[in-house]
């Protein structure tokens, strides 16, 4: 079977999922392939093929990344015409959505989103309603089978092999470079990623404002190694930037603590960091759904309790 | 100025959704809504015609009679008339045929615009703007939290996983816009009375020039299970000896 990755690629290198996604192909396909497009993608090879690709076609052009998806899906669908896989995954990212949605208007094919498994050429898994239930569904129509896998479903490991880059002609027709990307800008947070974190420290509506989540980064400070994050309710509001969002829309996180305050447990929330090897969770809310799922549930004001844990961390820190 | 907002009829947001035997989601009999993540987009459109101060905004909406209800509350907000693609052969449709379905019903329509939220609340797959915009032969604007026009040029703030990016496309075009981006305006009392009096046009799959072909769902739920139960969880009530607890767990967590 020929299972083929859309491979999002920086100058930095494969993005994580993508490495995610690989490790899973390798499983499932006896002909892996991996597809990159736009500046860094031979230099991604390296790592593509350890993980997993023995062909990778690829493009180091700058049309990729300037213009929205448009080029990407005129070369893809290209490949995709010519080579025929079976099977094409992605990591769940804007601009991969963005690839496997258009692809799917030139092959007609199905598109499954927010899988947590693929079972076989055929099926693939999701988790629905929060992550309560576990849905396997079949797919037909025509090849390839588009598939896009949720962030953290897999672990990527290398395997050590070395991929042939294939270079993919990057003449695009002029009408395809409409949407043109003509500046990014950085809003990250200090402190470590929300992804790599061992401890997220999350707040939700029952902050009350923006001013509260202060009481978070003093406690994410305190742990070390902390990141901040957020629900959607919190981000909605404006209090926070979207890049803290954890959940459905925004990130999926698995740390070695999660502690949140504030949350009551939307499913769309769970979907983000159920995954989490330990769950705290402080709200006032004594029906609240996180506390379902919660290792140790604090029923109490988080005005009090935050600001207390975060002394008596320090203390400990300290030594008094 | 005219503008399409794609808006989508959802099982109450708030609610427990419930799955039938056939591992769909029950929408029959549900209560149900205007998905909350349309109402972003409308209110975009709906700032971007006041501001040009000419043209229409026409919600275009796919599903059950129910569905109405929504169409409703996003004329009752201010947009201009509806249309609703209804027909049995659409239940249980998948990414494609939503996609094939609505690129159908905007053709049909004169625009400079069409807006949808980046998901929609109930099935979260996220990828339809995307492809009704490549069956169409439009750029694709997703995960736009600012949209600024000047004359026919649209400059979009994308959201990214480390901050937004400066996008800027000609008309027409599709964007999708996140939740957050606008603050939808609520229906006045003079607003919900003059929706009943909007057009509504109500279409079948055939007056889209569509077969039962077409929207052949391409995915079927094979096996439905519940997830293993969280073991061994513990709820206490917050007194003083609450932040020891929570540092033990940090400590057996090798994090402290």
């Amino acid at each position: 079977m020929k299972v083929w990755v859309w491979a999002d690629v920086t100058e930095d290198g494969p993005s994580s999922g993508t490495l995610e996604v690989l490790t899973k192909a390798r499983d499932l396909g006896d002909e892996v392939a991996a597809v990159a497009l736009g500046p860094g993608a031979k230099a991604a090879a390296g790592p593509l093929g350890e993980h997993g690709a023995t062909t990778v076609f690829a493009s180091d052009d700058a049309v990729f990344d300037d213009h929205l998806a448009q080029p990407a899906v005129h070369a893809l669908a290209g490949l995709v015409e010519e080579h025929q896989p079976d099977v094409m995954l992605f990591p769940t990212s804007y601009d991969a959505r963005d690839v496997a949605g258009r692809l799917q208007a030139r092959t007609g094919s199905t598109l499954m989103a927010n899988a947590t498994d693929v079972l076989g050429p055929d099926t693939a898994r999701t988790e629905i309603l929060g992550g309560t239930k576990i849905v396997d569904v079949e797919l037909s129509g025509p090849a390839p089978k588009l598939v896009l896998i949720r962030p953290q479903s897999f672990e990527a490991k290398a395997s050590g092999g070395t991929a042939e880059v294939i270079e993919v002609p990057a003449d695009i027709p002029g009408e395809l470079k409409n949407a043109e990307r003509t500046e990014r800008h950085e809003e990250e947070s200090s402190g470590p990623r929300l992804e790599d974190a061992k401890v997220v420290v999350a707040g939700g509506r029952g902050l009350g404002g923006p001013e509260a989540f202060e009481l978070l980064d003093k406690l994410a400070a305190a742990i070390g190694n902390a990141a901040v994050g957020a629900s959607r309710a919190a981000v909605d509001a404006g209090w926070v930037p979207y890049s803290y969002q954890v959940g459905q829309t925004g990130k999926t996180v698995k740390p070695e603590v999660y502690l949140c305050a504030g949350i009551s447990g939307a499913l769309q929330h769970l979907v983000g960091m159920k995954g989490a090897k330990r769950i705290v969770a402080i709200t006032k809310d004594a029906d609240a759904p996180i506390l379902k799922i919660a290792d140790l549930g604090v029923v109490g004001d988080l005005f009090q309790v935050v600001p207390a844990l975060t002394e008596e961390i320090e203390k400990r820190r300290t030594g008094s | 100025m005219n503008v399409i907002v794609l808006t989508k009829w959802v099982p109450e947001p708030e609610g427990t959704p419930k799955l039938g035997d056939d591992g769909l989601l029950v929408r029959e009999g549900a209560d149900g809504a205007l998905d909350p993540g349309d109402e972003y987009g409308l209110e975009a459109a709906l700032q971007l015609v006041e501001t040009v101060g000419e043209g229409e905004v026409t919600l275009i909406s796919m599903g059950p009679e129910v569905a109405h209800a929504a169409l409703q509350r996003g004329l009752a907000m201010g947009a201009h008339n509806g249309v609703r693609i209804t027909d049995d052969a659409l239940r249980g449709s998948d990414s494609l045929a939503t996609a094939r379905v609505l690129a159908k019903a905007i053709e049909r329509q004169d625009f400079d615009l069409v807006i949808a939220g980046v998901e929609s609340t109930d099935g979260y797959t996220g990828t339809v703007p995307a492809t009704i915009a490549e069956l169409l032969s439009l750029p694709s604007l997703t995960f736009a939290r600012e949209l600024h026009l000047s004359d026919d040029t649209l400059t979009i703030e994308r959201q990214t996983a480390t901050g937004y990016d400066d996008v800027v496309s000609p008309l027409p075009a599709v964007v999708t816009v996140t939740a957050g981006a606008t603050e939808p305006r609520y229906p006045s009392l003079k607003g919900v009375m003059a929706a009943k009096s909007k057009p509504v046009e109500t279409l079948s799959l055939a007056d889209l020039g569509l077969s039962a072909d077409d929207v052949q769902p391409t995915q079927k739920v094979v096996n439905v299970t519940d997830a293993p139960p969280k073991q061994g969880g513990e709820t206490i009530e917050a007194d003083d000896t609450t932040p020891a607890r929570i540092v033990e767990v940090l400590v057996e967590a090798k994090v402290l």
